[in-house]
């Protein structure tokens, strides 16, 4: 039996919980608050939690929203959006959060990767990228919440990302935010076979199976946004999260 | 009082947090007065094993914490780094540990994990126990706690060795000698595992 880290990932914007479909049409999920008190009793494994507006109104994180998050989540939190400084760094490390996540500005200053590692740890830097395929079926990093092309590979992107001292990638596909249609197996493979650092994988989760693949294809773990807080087929918010028996017999034990 | 030490390595809000969540209060502090009137010690910290035992050294609490832990025998749970310093040393730098416990603390060895396994062991793992600690009391299922590190706990003597788990090979993921704990996964961040070992801690030490 092989534990992996099965992560819900949750979207904040404009102070709510929302998901999306490839990146665009963001459905009002909820209080982020009450979120992250319902995934503590269902005791999952680590939290990812990404301010998507904050860049865009080019403002950093909200710490006192966070402090308040952080002090529901008896397991590790991730938090990335809008980090563009070393302070804010610590002052998330000092608000409860395990990691920060980086994108847009692990893409302008990989220095700041490089100086956050440095103070807490390589293991506590997270850069998430963005890929998405262009109709001839390259892929590219996007940044700025999926908005720019920065026209790179993901895979000397995550080679860069490493080096400059990331200790985790997590990537995310673009095309496949929201859609249940399964992980982009190719890419998860192309991108873990690269870097020595773990990988999560992100984007089209819609159940187990998908995740033992995503791990088949060299993922370290899994992260899922619309398959834990809505339920399908009508995209009604539930939040929910695979029991220990569950995943146990479905995952772990076929890893 | 439950004392957190305070030696500048990491976030020790969410230890204070968990205590609350069990119903005791903890004070975060390196100020001496206060170490020195502690009933029971948490060594907390996540980083470089030298730049923890010389941020120890700075505050001058070295001195201190080894009359209060040997000599009064107040208990100590030390946590990820703060359990590796507890040892004599560690493949990481070049610093003595605090050697209360004999044993070091070592690198992952990488050629002996299997394909695929990656370094830092990050994440969740399963975690056996000796029945004789009450560390552990109360435990039903198999208790399974959240790690992040590169390095792991050796001891020389078997009875110290508190819990054992596994990241391609099995290790010790936890220590016990008299009045000195040391576990290398976070109870602060493993919910309701980590609660009532902390509570155990507070409550049989």
């Amino acid at each position: 039996m092989k534990r992996v880290r099965v992560i819900p990932a949750l979207l904040i914007q404009n102070g709510g919980l929302v998901k999306s479909v490839k990146f665009k049409d963001h459905k009002y999920v909820g209080d982020p608050i009450n979120a992250v008190k319902i995934f503590n009793e269902k005791e999952v494994d680590e939290i990812a939690i990404l301010d998507i507006s904050a860049t865009a109104q080019k403002r950093g994180p909200d710490l006192q929203v966070i402090r308040d998050l952080a002090g529901e989540a008896f397991m590790p939190l991730g938090y990335g959006g809008g980090i563009t400084k070393l302070e804010e760094v610590k002052a998330l490390i000092f608000a409860g959060v395990e990691k920060v996540i980086l994108n847009t500005s692990a893409f302008h200053n990989p220095g700041l990767i490089t100086d956050a590692a440095k103070i807490i740890g390589s293991q506590g830097v997270v850069v998430s990228i963005d890929v998405k395929k262009n109709i001839w079926g390259k892929t590219n990093v996007y940044v700025q919440n999926g908005t720019k092309n920065t026209s790179m590979d993901p895979v000397a992107y995550a080679r860069q990302m490493e080096s400059a001292g990331a200790g985790e990638i997590l990537l995310n596909s673009i095309d496949r935010d929201g859609t249940y249609s399964g992980f982009d197996l190719e890419l998860i493979k192309r991108v873990s076979e690269s870097v020595s650092i773990p990988l999560i994988a992100l984007g089209g989760a819609s159940g187990l199976p998908d995740f033992e693949q995503a791990i088949r294809h060299g993922a370290s773990a899994v992260c899922a946004g619309s398959l834990f807080v809505f339920q399908r087929p009508h995209r009604a918010v539930l939040i929910s999260y695979p029991g220990q028996h569950e995943l146990r017999e479905k995952l772990f034990e076929k890893l | 009082m439950i004392t957190i030490i305070d030696y500048n390595t990491g976030n020790l809000s969410s230890i204070k947090n968990l205590i609350k969540k069990i119903g005791f209060d903890a004070l975060i502090t390196n100020d001496v007065d206060k170490i020195i009137k502690a009933d029971k010690l948490i060594l907390p910290g996540v980083g470089h094993f030298d730049y923890g035992m010389q941020n120890l050294k700075k505050l001058g609490l070295i001195e201190l914490l080894n009359k209060k832990v040997l000599e009064e025998k107040t208990p100590i749970l030390g946590i990820c780094l703060g359990a590796q310093l507890l040892t004599k040393g560690s493949d990481e730098g070049v610093e003595p540990g605090l050697g209360w416990i004999d044993g070091y603390t070592r690198a992952f060895d990488k050629s002996k994990l299997t394909p695929g396994l990656k370094v830092p062991h990050m994440g969740w793992s399963d975690v056996t126990f000796t029945p004789r600690t009450k560390l552990f009391d109360g435990f039903t299922e198999t208790p399974r706690f959240y790690f992040v590190h590169s390095y792991h706990l050796v001891c020389n003597k078997p009875q110290d060795e508190l819990t054992h788990s596994a990241h391609g090979y099995t290790f010790v993921a936890g220590m016990e000698h008299e009045n000195i704990i040391g576990v290398q996964f976070h109870p602060e961040k493993s919910h309701k595992f980590g609660m009532r070992i902390m509570e155990n801690f507070i409550r049989h030490y």
